[in-house]
């Protein structure tokens, strides 16, 4: 195997690395402010990519505006699905709210084969640009990207949670729900704006996982979804930059895999990292030992 | 200014408050006082929107208050320093303090954080730190700054005193006295009935949801049954 090849890999891992990280991001925060694990979130993004297909295909949009309505209709579906299916449940014991949300993804996933068929659609590209050439190495555009996108992404979102007041208030309603309420924080509003950032995330994530596997399928949520979700645990759930790293490493992880040949496993080591970090580090990489609320 | 008419609380089945009514005039110090489980939390919360009652009404400066978001009660200048604290201990003094200030804007929250800080100068050193590191007495008094950075009109204490040593629970009470010297309309949840009926205008007597007395604080300190029952014989 020789040196190119290897690198080429490592490119093709982080930018499929980048795309969990956006995701898990989106996890991470729903996890973080209602202890929810949002299993429609993978789902969303393939609503996103349906979108971007149908604004592409359909009507012909350049892809500019294809990007940002397919961004702008997960934002509305992650906020809606909020609304309607969790936040009546928002007193009742966690596991009905889990169930739901299974709920929600079926539903998602079923509503799309109704309207699109089981079939997959091929999705234009949406982003070109000249490759690059980085010390005698290809590097194509849309992994660059990717790749810068999701840093970009991630250091935005840290200024948000960090200094903003809105991002305060988050941290506040994750801690002590009462007591910010107390504080005058309206906490609808404040998980309404948790579920709009993530479902972003998951949105800008769908359209760079267009770029890279530019098929639209109803299912391709929920392979893509658990991938980020178990980076999400492998990085500590809660943890923006924990989310990144996590996304990163089952990135590089897939493409090492592949690269020596195994790629059949790909998906069952990715299941094996999972079960290795909840058997020796439930908290993850980055994850602090849970302070259990008294 | 603060009008409690007749509210009832329940806990699934269990009937928490029952039928209880008081009232708090502007500028006086009020107490509530009770042993643990008569239901001093409870109305609080009730007050602050956090709990419902059946029926009833809570008028708030002549505004029925009883079906407000808590939220927005907050904005209409009545807050709450909750029991046990509750800071958000993974957020700097700072931080605290700023989202106490949540429901208002512009560049006076800045003084008013200066306030606080004046009146409780350890909370200054410590303003970087994560409220979490603060011993207990600090935490009880950046809850006390937190709570005080909305500008509210009627502040509500609930058991400011629990398990702070007694020079901190002197303090506390001379920075309650302050404050209503200052302005603050204070409503006061005690256990510690000794105390609070010594700083306080008037007092009321909760036993399991039911008010039972209701008198000049003076009064009740020479009162047989309170004495009795809440200050040691
Ligand atoms: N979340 C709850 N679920 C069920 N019952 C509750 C709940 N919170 C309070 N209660 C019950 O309501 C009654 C009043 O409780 P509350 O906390 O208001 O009392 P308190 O006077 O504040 O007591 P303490 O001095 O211990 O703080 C108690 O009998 C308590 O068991
Ligand atoms: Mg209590």
């Amino acid at each position: 195997m020789n040196m190119s090849l290897i690198i080429s890999q490592l490119i093709n891992g982080l930018q499929s690395g980048s795309v969990y990280a956006l995701i898990a991001l989106g996890y991470s925060m729903v996890y973080g402010i209602i202890m929810l694990l949002n299993f429609a979130h993978g789902d969303i993004i393939m609503v996103g990519a349906y979108v971007a297909w149908l604004a592409m295909v359909n009507f012909a949009l350049n892809p500019i505006l294809a990007i940002i309505l397919a961004i702008a209709a997960c934002v509305l579906l992650g906020v809606v699905i909020e609304k309607v299916a969790y936040t009546p449940l928002r007193s009742s014991p966690r596991i009905s709210l889990l169930i739901t949300a299974i709920g929600v993804s079926f539903l998602l996933q079923n509503l799309a084969q109704l309207v699109f068929g089981a079939g997959s659609q091929r999705v234009p590209a949406m982003i070109s640009g000249p490759s690059l050439t980085i010390a005698g190495q290809y590097v194509s555009f849309t992994a660059m990207i990717t790749i810068v996108i999701s840093v970009v992404s991630m250091l935005l979102l840290t200024l948000l949670v960090q200094k903003s007041k809105m991002g305060k208030a988050m941290r506040a309603v994750s801690e002590d729900m009462g007591a910010a309420q107390l504080m005058g924080i309206s906490v609808n509003r404040t998980i309404s704006f948790t579920f709009a950032v993530g479902s972003a995330l998951a949105g800008i994530g769908s359209v760079l996982y267009c770029c890279a596997y530019p098929q639209a399928s109803p299912t391709m949520g929920s392979m893509l979804g658990i991938k980020a979700f178990i980076a999400a645990v492998l990085g500590g759930i809660g943890s923006i930059p924990g989310a990144m790293i996590g996304g990163f490493c089952i990135g590089l992880a897939e493409a090492i895999i592949s690269a020596v040949g195994l790629s059949v496993w790909k998906d069952g080591v990715v299941f094996a990292i999972l079960i290795i970090v909840l058997v020796f580090k439930p908290t993850g990489i980055l994850g602090k030992t849970m302070t259990e609320k008294v | 200014m603060l009008k409690v008419n007749d509210i009832n609380v329940y806990y699934g089945s269990i009937h928490a408050i029952k039928g209880v009514s008081f009232e708090v005039q502007k500028g006086e110090i009020v107490t509530l006082i009770g042993a643990n489980g008569a239901g001093k939390s409870s109305i609080l919360n009730t007050i602050s929107g956090l709990l419902r009652s059946k029926g009833g009404c809570i008028k708030f400066r002549d505004k029925n208050i009883s079906s407000i978001l808590p939220h927005k009660i907050v904005g209409m200048g009545l807050a709450q320093v909750p029991e046990g604290r509750r800071v958000f201990l993974k957020m700097s003094v700072q931080e605290n303090l700023e989202m106490g200030a949540y429901t208002r804007r512009g560049s006076e929250i800045n003084e008013s954080i200066e306030d606080v800080y004046e009146r409780f100068p350890r909370l200054k050193e410590r303003r970087r730190q994560v409220a979490g590191t603060l011993s207990g007495g600090e935490q009880q008094m950046l809850a006390m700054g937190r709570a005080l950075m909305s500008k509210p009109e009627l502040l509500m204490l609930d058991e400011p005193s629990m398990g702070l040593a007694p020079i901190l629970v002197e303090q506390i009470f001379d920075i309650i006295k302050e404050l209503n010297s200052a302005g603050t309309t204070i409503l006061l949840v005690e256990q510690n009935a000794q105390m609070a009926l010594s700083i306080a205008d008037r007092g009321y007597v909760l036993e399991t949801g039911k008010i039972v007395t209701s008198a000049d604080a003076r009064e009740l300190l020479n009162n047989d049954a309170v004495k009795k029952a809440y200050l040691g014989g």
